[in-house]
Formats: structure tokens, C-alpha cells, sequence
């Protein structure tokens, strides 16, 4: 499990869901690959398939017709999967919360690792929210070798 | 074609159909027509008058539900709304979507959130919402409820 | 020939939302195709009348991250329209400024990714590099990359400083030489031209009959345009030209969404020089009964809002439609005909960029062969390789 881990953090590969998102967030982490923000040069490459993921970034209000989709997409990725909620809606539905088609918020249906908030999150959020997940997953790596 | 031109035109037409015009402002007229003849109506504005079919909006006002038809003409600058007004125990009216397929989707979305039956419609299905949404629950009309037990609203804070 | 049946959806490789596609091919050629939405449905229309005229603005901006504002300029018309009231003449030009700066943002948003899909990453990175500038000129005006919150019923939230004016003009000028140069390597290519002329073809006759709109319909020779047939802010002062091409493919599209760029950088330069002094919201006290409608020209197209109230601070009805809604059924239309690698481009060139998915399954007579969604873009990319290298 832990070499599994640890060979994740070089270069993770992250695919994207949209639970009912306005589009922003999903904008905003297209943005970080281009040129100005270029998260490629890190490692991080979006991948096509879940099945290539390692990272999962899920943005929007968590839909009643998408979560069951997300529900599936979840059981398909090879563990270790982390989870990566961006955007106020991914993480209380900020003002959708009421509404009649967004039941349950996403940390309810997928266990979620790090949340970047914003409404949209800047790219340079999005950046440095993954850089914390890299950090928290090494950090429990360190306390599992004491 | 004037704007007095097409109103005049429409006037004449269905003076029968005509139940109240509305002539808000030098853009925007409501004319209400009675149920049965929107399809006449619509045909003749769209096909003839070559206006564009904007969209349809459909409410729910508690003695009955409402539909409007909006229709532009670009060139003169001109909304032209028409209203249908049908019993809100049994909402029924004819389908558009044989004349204009602009129409089709607009129809199904109506359908299933206020419950109105399109006659004519050639596939009249659920268009936004999940398969296990419950027949019969409408969530545009007045009166809907939050049918589903799981639904977490609070904040957790 | 055997019937196959390619499911696309929901979920995709690129961004954008969930959308759920079924293709009937024989062979390599679409016969039908249905199309399945519902997975970004967030009932905005009923969160809508539980809040005020005020509060609905930002959620009404929240229906689309990048059509920002065109759907909070329509439905604070419709607001408007309600009291039949004019906004201050600042506030229309300020609302003009931010709307086509979401124009250029969204048009080179469309054309970087349409570079994509044909296999052409530089013009992606090249468009979204540029897109990037526009972005800061809207932080600069606005204090977000793109939720902008401008707007609200009656005026606009914030004034433009007049110290900012001049380095956002700067910012809009530095994009204009390398976006001549995209125009040229765009329009020029031969191997561009190849892909995406004479694919997709939308007729006139179907885009009256489909009701089409925006730069979808202005492809296809319809002039139809918010902006000039029944003008709202500040497009009657200031000089700027509809695009209009005959042909109706992917390649009018492409055309008729790269001179309009260079239309917006027109108005929106025009705007910032000729800003009048004033007042910038007139400061509604009530909204009496009625029904109010607005229409505004988004980047895709007329985005039209209905709404209804009955004298207190909530509305009882808001109807939004979006110009998508009216642009997405004109696939029956453009990809029956089309080969599958065809698919892709076409998909996008209404703009709401559904490609493919991370599941597709196509099966023939002869036995299963999987593809995932990635190789939907591998056929699209290949094909455009294919004629490059007989070009050489």
C-alpha cells in the first residue's frame, strides 16, 4: 500500500468529474495545463480514462442523475484513489443547497481527501490544493514508518 | 411589415380565438388565445408571419397553469407572447413539435416539471430529471414537497 | 449493413458538461443520433422564487461559469422590463464593457478547444494563452476571473475606476497582433480547411426550422443578432459590424467566431474611451406586478429570461432559456451524414464542446471491440495527420 502511494505522489495522473457544475471550476482546472499555469511540468497530466487516474477531481453540486454515475466511476479507479473536491459546490453545494435535484453534498457519496474552496477556486488555489494533498499523503507515509 | 401590420393581422384572423390583448409596451404583446386553437395560431405566426419560436414558458398559478408562447419578429423588433390558460386538475394541449422542431424539447421539459401532457408529441419523455424520480411529482408546480427521505439540507455546521 | 450503436457519455475526457450521446452508425457513417441531458440539471428555476429580485442575480449567475453574464444582463432586463425603466447611462456601458469582455473569453475558449479535437494543440495553447490576458483585464474591472457580479436590477454593483481604464485598454491591445496571427494560421490552413469545410452542414432552411441561434445560425447566412435587431446597451453608440457567412459548416463557424472577436475588442475599446459620467444604479425601491422578458446576445446565442411577479420581493416565476437549448437538437440536422471521426468536431462547433467520453463501446456484427473515449479524439486526431501528410 505505502510503495503504491508513494509511487502515486511522483506523477499523478488526475481525472475530472462535473456532478452539475456551472462549468467554472471545470474551466479553471483546464487552465491550469495551459501555458500559464502549466501543471504539466509537474507530473500532472489529465488522464482520459478513470482508469488511468490517481487523483479524482470532482467539482459541482453532486446531481441525482450524475452521483450515480460518480458512484460507479468511484468503484472503477485502482486504489489508492484520492479524492480532490473543488469549488464551494463540490463542498457544501454552497447556494444550491436547497434544491430539488442536489440531495446529498459529494463527501456523503465518495470519501473525499482535500477540498479547495472558491467560487471559481483560482488556478493558483487549485495548484496549491494539490501540493497540500501531496503533503498530507506524505505525512501519513512518515507516521506509518515511525 | 409594421408592427401595427402583424397585430392587425393576427386580430383579424383569429377574432374568434382572441380572448384579451395586452399591449405592454412598443416590444413586448400578450395576446390570450383559447387552448384549442394554439396550433392554428402558432402555424400561421410561424409558417406565414416567418416569425421565430422563441421559447415556451410554462407556470403554475394556483387556480390554474399557464403557458406562454413567445414568439420574436426580428425585423421589427417585436415579442409577441401568447397565453393559454388550461385547468390545472387536467393539463392537456396540443404538441408544437409537428410544425417546428424547436419546440420538441421545450415540450418534454414542461411535461415533466409541471405535468402537462403534450397531444401529438412524438416522444414525450423525461428530459432533465433521474429514472428514479417519482411519477407523478412535479417540481415546478406550487404545491410540490420534498419527497425524498435521504436529502440531506442542513449545513452540518 | 449492420446497425452499431456508439454510446458517448456522460462523462469525457475534456471539460465542459456531462452530456449523454447516442450514435447510430453503419459502418463509419452516423444514421441517427439522440442526445440525453439532465446531468448539470440543478432546478435553478425553483431556487430562483425562494430568493429575492436582489439575491437571484448571483445565482442566476452560477447557470453557466462562462456565459457569467450574459444570463444576469437578461434576467436584470427582464427585471426591467417588469417596471419598464431605463438604466443610468453609465451603467449601460459598464454592463456592455463586462459582457464583451466574457465574449472574447468565451470565443477563444471555443476556438482553442476546437483546435484540440482536430489534433491542433498549438492553437489551444496559443488561444488560452491569450485568453488568459482578457481574464486579468476582467480582474482588473471586476476583482474575479470570471463570476463577475456586476449586475444587478437597475444598474451595475461597482464603477469602472478611470485609472484602470487605460491598462485594461493596454491588456486588450496586447492580445490583437498574436490573435492576427491565429486568424491567419487558423483561416489559412489548408489542413484545417480540409477538416472542417463542408462537414457539419447546417442548411438555412434547418436553422429556421430548428429556431438556431447566435453564431450557429450566423454560419448558416440567418442574420439574426440580439445586438442589432433589438439593441440594448451601449451597441447603438458605438460602431461594429454582424458577421454573417452562407455555408453553414464548421469552417463558417470557426470564421464567424474569430471575426467577432475582433468586433468585441472593437466595442469594448470604443466603450472604455467614450464612458459617460454619472450615476450608476438608479436605485429600484419595488417591483410592482407583471411580467417582465429579457433577451441578450450571449456568446452562443440569444439568452432569453422570463420573469413574473406579483408585487412582493420574490419572483413567482423565472423561466430561463439558455442558447444552447436551441442549438444542441440541431445535431439531427449536422452529424447524420457525417462520418464518426467527424462526430467530434461537430459536437463542438455549436459550441458546447461534448466530445466523447471515458466510456465508449462500440460493437459490431463481427464481435465486441471496446474504445474508450480517448480514442474518439485519437480518430479525429489521426484523420487530420492523415492529411497533413498527404498534403507534404
Amino acid at each position: 500500500m505505502s510503495v503504491k502511494l508513494k509511487a502515486l505522489l511522483k506523477s499523478p495522473w488526475v481525472f475530472h468529474i462535473s456532478t452539475g457544475s456551472c462549468n467554472n471550476c471545470d474551466i479553471e482546472v483546464l487552465d491550469c495545463l495551459t501555458p500559464r499555469f502549466d501543471i504539466e511540468r509537474f507530473g500532472i497530466l489529465l488522464a482520459g480514462s478513470i482508469k488511468h487516474a490517481d487523483l479524482l477531481l470532482v467539482t459541482g453540486s453532486g446531481n441525482r442523475k450524475s452521483m450515480e454515475i460518480v458512484k460507479k466511476l468511484y468503484e472503477q479507479a485502482p486504489k489508492p484513489c484520492l479524492v480532490v473536491a473543488i469549488g464551494e459546490c463540490a463542498l457544501s453545494r454552497g447556494m444550491f443547497i436547497h434544491s430539488y435535484n442536489c440531495p446529498v453534498p459529494v463527501d456523503k457519496v465518495i470519501p473525499v481527501d482535500v477540498y479547495i474552496p472558491g467560487c471559481p477556486p483560482k488556478p493558483e488555489a487549485i495548484i496549491a490544493g494539490l501540493v497540500k494533498l501531496i503533503e498530507k499523503v506524505k505525512g501519513t507515509l512518515k507516521k506509518k514508518g515511525k | 411589415m409594421k408592427r401595427g401590420d402583424v397585430l392587425e393581422n393576427i386580430n383579424q384572423r383569429f377574432k374568434e380565438e382572441i380572448i384579451d390583448v395586452i399591449d405592454k409596451s412598443s416590444t413586448r404583446v400578450y395576446i390570450e388565445i383559447k387552448p384549442c386553437s394554439l396550433v392554428k395560431v402558432a402555424k400561421y405566426v410561424f409558417e406565414e408571419l416567418g416569425a421565430r419560436f422563441n421559447i415556451a414558458s410554462g407556470l403554475d398559478v394556483r387556480s390554474h397553469m399557464e403557458i406562454l408562447y413567445h414568439f420574436i419578429f426580428e425585423e421589427i423588433n417585436l415579442l409577441i407572447s401568447f397565453r393559454v390558460k388550461l385547468d390545472r386538475a387536467k393539463p392537456e394541449i396540443d404538441s408544437l413539435t409537428p410544425i417546428f422542431e424547436a419546440a420538441n424539447w421545450i415540450e418534454r421539459e414542461i411535461y415533466e416539471m409541471l405535468g402537462v401532457k403534450f397531444k401529438g408529441h412524438p416522444d414525450l419523455r423525461k428530459l432533465f430529471l433521474s429514472d428514479d424520480w417519482p411519477d407523478g411529482v412535479h417540481p415546478l408546480r406550487c404545491d410540490y414537497k420534498e419527497w425524498d427521505r435521504k436529502a440531506i439540507r442542513d449545513r452540518g455546521v | 449493413m449492420a446497425r452499431t450503436i456508439v454510446p458517448i457519455g456522460p462523462y469525457h475526457p475534456l471539460q465542459e458538461e456531462p452530456e449523454f450521446f447516442t450514435l447510430t452508425v453503419e459502418g463509419e457513417t452516423v444514421v441517427a443520433v439522440d442526445v440525453e441531458v439532465g446531468y448539470n440539471h440543478r432546478g435553478i428555476e425553483k431556487l430562483s422564487e425562494m430568493k429575492t429580485f436582489d439575491q437571484s442575480t448571483f445565482v442566476i449567475e452560477r447557470i453557466c461559469g462562462i456565459c457569467s453574464t450574459s444570463h444576469p444582463f437578461a434576467y436584470t432586463r427582464a427585471v426591467e422590463d417588469i417596471i419598464s425603466m431605463e438604466v443610468p447611462e453609465r451603467a449601460k456601458y459598464i454592463r456592455t464593457v463586462i459582457a464583451e469582455g466574457e465574449r472574447i473569453h468565451s470565443h477563444l475558449l471555443w476556438l482553442g478547444l476546437a483546435g484540440h479535437f482536430l489534433g491542433y494543440n498549438t492553437v489551444y495553447m496559443w488561444a488560452w494563452k491569450l485568453r488568459e490576458e482578457i481574464l486579468d483585464a476582467m480582474e482588473i474591472l471586476s476583482g474575479n476571473r470570471n463570476n463577475y457580479a456586476m449586475f444587478k436590477p437597475g444598474g451595475v454593483r461597482r464603477d469602472i475606476k478611470a485609472d484602470d481604464i487605460p491598462v485594461v485598454i493596454k491588456k486588450i491591445d496586447s492580445i490583437v497582433p498574436t490573435m492576427i496571427m491565429l486568424k491567419k494560421a487558423v483561416i489559412d490552413d489548408p489542413v484545417l480547411g480540409a477538416r472542417t469545410k463542408g462537414v457539419g452542414i447546417l442548411s438555412k432552411e434547418d436553422s429556421i426550422r430548428y429556431s438556431a441561434l447566435g453564431p450557429t445560425a450566423r454560419a448558416s447566412g440567418v442574420a439574426r443578432d440580439v445586438r442589432k435587431d433589438s439593441s440594448y446597451g451601449a451597441y447603438d453608440k458605438v460602431e461594429w459590424d454582424m458577421i454573417v457567412t452562407s455555408n453553414g459548416d464548421v469552417f463558417d463557424k470557426l470564421v464567424v467566431r474569430v471575426l467577432e472577436i475582433f468586433e468585441s475588442i472593437k466595442i469594448m475599446k470604443e466603450c472604455l474611451r467614450s464612458l459617460p459620467k454619472g450615476e450608476i444604479d438608479s436605485k429600484i425601491k419595488n417591483i410592482p406586478p407583471g411580467e417582465g422578458i429579457g433577451c441578450v446576445e450571449a456568446p452562443r446565442g440569444e439568452c432569453f429570461h422570463y420573469v413574473r411577479s406579483d408585487g412582493t420581493n420574490r419572483p413567482v416565476r423565472h423561466k430561463v432559456r439558455a442558447p444552447t437549448f436551441m442549438n444542441l437538437p440541431t445535431y439531427k440536422a449536422t452529424v447524420v451524414g457525417q462520418t464518426i471521426s467527424d462526430a467530434t468536431i461537430i459536437f463542438a462547433a455549436i459550441d458546447p464542446c461534448y466530445c466523447c467520453t471515458e466510456r465508449i463501446a462500440v460493437r459490431n456484427g463481427k464481435g465486441k471491440k471496446l474504445y474508450n473515449g480517448e480514442d474518439l479524439i485519437r480518430l479525429s486526431q489521426e484523420k487530420t495527420e492523415k492529411i497533413r501528410g498527404g498534403l507534404k
